[in-house]
């Protein structure tokens, strides 16, 4: 259960408005797929995934991308309830897309990079720890219902 | 596990533009590593934490420093690297968990001032430097 202050949770919103959702995702995933190949076995439809310029490029992992960082915009606005509002997914992702719950800590983390790549110094130490604990609860909560 | 050619280049590349900014870079990603993660304190309860501390900057620079040895010697980081293993293993004794959070830290601080040079391409050789990195300090634990 994640608890994030008041300040935290103004640095998380502050900085999600100025966030373009669909080339953020896009992004995210890509470098996702770039820094640790091995996650490229849930994409085997995806087509050319060759090199770090075609899958940053390639069209359906932006649209992905983008799917990915609209659903965790519902994380943003449930951020004190985020076991309930990840259930519905948390099931798909064991049930269906079979994913190893370590891959949601690790595209948090590259969302955390991907968005210090885009503030520079706004990322303070301050608001990275507040996107921590976020991308931490994200991933717990998409881990809930594994069995 | 070892590095490509175009992955040394990236890491040297990048390592020529952080030469004038070491000690900020060190002890920035200390810093955020004690803001995110602060069970990491509890390897330093002899080091005044607040930001911008003398002990805090010293210490940055001193792994920064360490970083550039790996990567002026990435052909033999094992080599570059003994001494600070053994320390790492017999008397540091940090758990091994804590080199990817630090790793993590090292690189948001990376992209937060290299935007434009922390490529796709970069990110992935610098995660997987600091991967090699970790393996070698940790390589003697037992």
């Amino acid at each position: 259960m994640v608890h994030l202050t008041a300040e935290e949770k103004a640095a998380i919103t502050g900085l999600w408005a100025k966030v373009n959702v669909e080339e953020t995702g896009g992004e995210a995933l890509g470098r996702l797929l770039v820094v640790y190949p091995w996650t490229q076995r849930f994409f085997d439809t995806f087509g050319n995934l060759s090199s770090p310029s075609a899958i940053m490029g390639n069209p359906k992992v932006k649209a992905h991308g983008k799917k990915v960082l609209t659903s965790f915009e519902d994380a943003i606005k449930n951020m004190d309830n985020l076991k309930d509002t990840f259930a519905k997914l948390s099931e798909l992702h064991c049930d269906k897309l079979h994913v190893d719950p370590e891959n949601f800590r690790l595209l948090g983390n590259v969302m955390v990079i991907v968005l210090a790549s885009h503030f520079g110094k706004d990322f303070t130490p301050q608001v990275q720890a507040a996107w921590q604990k976020l991308v931490s609860g994200v991933a717990t909560a998409l881990s809930h219902k594994y069995h | 596990m070892s590095l490509t050619k175009s992955e040394r280049a990236i890491i040297l590349a990048m390592w020529a533009k952080m030469a004038t900014k070491m000690e900020e870079i060190g002890t920035e990603t200390l810093h955020r590593l004690f803001c995110s993660f602060p069970q990491t304190k509890t390897y330093f309860p002899h080091f005044d934490l607040h930001a911008g501390s003398a002990q805090l900057r010293a210490h940055g620079a001193k792994v920064v420093a360490a970083l550039g040895d790996a990567a002026k010697n990435i052909d033999n980081v094992s080599g570059a690297l003994a001494r600070l293993s053994e320390m790492h293993a017999y008397i540091l004794r940090v758990d091994p968990v804590n080199f990817k959070l630090l790793s993590h830290c090292l690189l948001v601080t990376l992209a937060t001032h290299f935007p434009a040079d922390f490529t796709a391409e970069a990110h992935e050789a610098w995660d997987k430097f600091m991967s090699l990195v970790s393996s070698v300090l940790t390589e003697k634990y037992r």
